[in-house]
């Protein structure tokens, strides 16, 4: 049983195999542990079938919340599988704050969101951001506390795609890497452990200061986006804006009435960490 | 046919830009409007008016450009069936 605090939610992962547990304390070693010891969230990697654990090795997604449908994956992917796991029970079952669908990085204090659909950019931005000084504060999700509007981060592995994970070994050269998860139904995936200022901040929250829609592939243009747009464009990347009911209306309109938004769009990387840090 | 706004302890209303986030209580949805929304349900305040009354009181706080009955009897039913109007 492997378990770990990230940012303000406790986790504990159980598995009917080792390894997967094993990268995960190799990953997080340097992470806390749940607070009094008591993990909000559980989340369980089992056999799809009994024999499965030996004939074939495949690896269902358990815990508080499940999908009942969801495929179960080859067990080279058991990190990847724990990583979903804890974001499922994160994204279904997080009620003390207003969850976003948005990278996040800090500096001096203030937050950037970056938030967009999948493809955007937001975890490589927020990792190049990170190697360029900033306090990465999560790559998956941002949390809004309705009770005071500040932003607490949930710095878990970042999660990189494809090409990202070659930009990101050349930014950062001494970085700590998981495991190759090749072939997932996202493409080739390889884990970036943050950086050792990010995981020692994770739990001071940070005032909001830009929220920005990146978008990849296309000629630099910087847009401002109005608030009520914004406003629309978070309730569509939040996972329990409904389930909060009036404490998320409140939280959500009070962020987009008093932080900026600005859409941009990039051709690449460089463009778009000149663009953020000139906004932020 | 009268109207009277939803019990105003029922809704958050919060002007966002040209547009305004209202949350209904109730229902627990959220709508995002556009003028006359807001102005409708002001001029309602907490009176049961039919639609001439109402465009009196719009026509008394705002210069309407095309103060048109029907159309503003369609924005009550609008409203009504979202549950931010009630019909009495």
């Amino acid at each position: 049983m492997f378990s770990v605090r990230i940012g303000p939610a406790g986790f504990r992962v159980g598995s009917d195999w080792r390894r997967p547990v094993a990268e995960l304390e190799d990953l997080y070693r340097d992470y806390p542990k749940p607070e009094d010891g008591v993990p909000d969230f559980t989340v369980r990697l089992f056999a799809a079938r009994p024999w499965r654990r030996v004939v074939r090795p495949a690896v269902m997604i358990g815990g508080d919340f499940t999908i009942p449908d969801a495929a179960p994956l080859p067990l080279d992917l058991g990190l990847l599988a724990a990583e979903m796991g804890m974001n499922l029970q994160m994204a279904l079952a997080q009620r003390r704050y207003l969850l976003l669908h948005a990278s996040c990085v800090e500096r001096g204090g203030r937050a950037v969101l970056m938030t967009g659909e999948s493809g955007a950019g937001k975890s490589t931005l927020a990792a190049l951001l990170m190697a360029r000084g900033w306090r990465l504060m999560g790559d998956e999700f941002a949390l809004v506390d309705p009770a005071t509007g500040l932003i607490h981060g949930f710095p878990r592995l970042i999660s990189l795609k494809n090409e990202s994970v070659g930009v990101m070994q050349a930014a950062l050269p001494d970085g700590r890497f998981g495991p190759p998860q090749l072939a997932t139904p996202k493409g080739d995936i390889r884990h970036l452990v943050p950086d050792a200022r990010s995981i020692e901040a994770m739990a001071e929250p940070a005032v909001a200061a830009h929220i920005v829609f990146p978008r990849f592939g296309l000629e630099r243009a910087e847009r401002e986006v109005p608030p009520a747009e914004t406003f629309v464009r978070l309730t569509q990347a939040s996972t329990n804006y409904v389930a909060l009911g009036e404490r998320g209306f409140d939280a959500l309109t009070r962020l987009v009435r008093s932080v900026p938004a600005t859409a941009i769009d990039y051709p690449d990387a460089a463009t778009a960490i000149a663009q953020v840090e000139a906004l932020a | 046919m009268r109207y009277r706004a939803a019990d105003r302890a029922s809704l958050r209303i919060v002007p966002l830009d040209v547009l305004t986030a209202i949350y209904h209580r109730a229902s627990g949805q959220t709508h995002i409007v556009e003028a006359p929304v807001p102005e409708i349900l002001a001029a309602l305040g907490d009176d049961a008016l039919d639609v001439g009354a109402i465009l009196d009181r719009l026509a008394r706080d705002y210069a309407l450009i095309d103060p048109d009955p029907a159309a503003l009897a369609d924005r009550l039913e609008e409203l009504a069936a979202a549950g931010l109007v009630i019909r009495t």
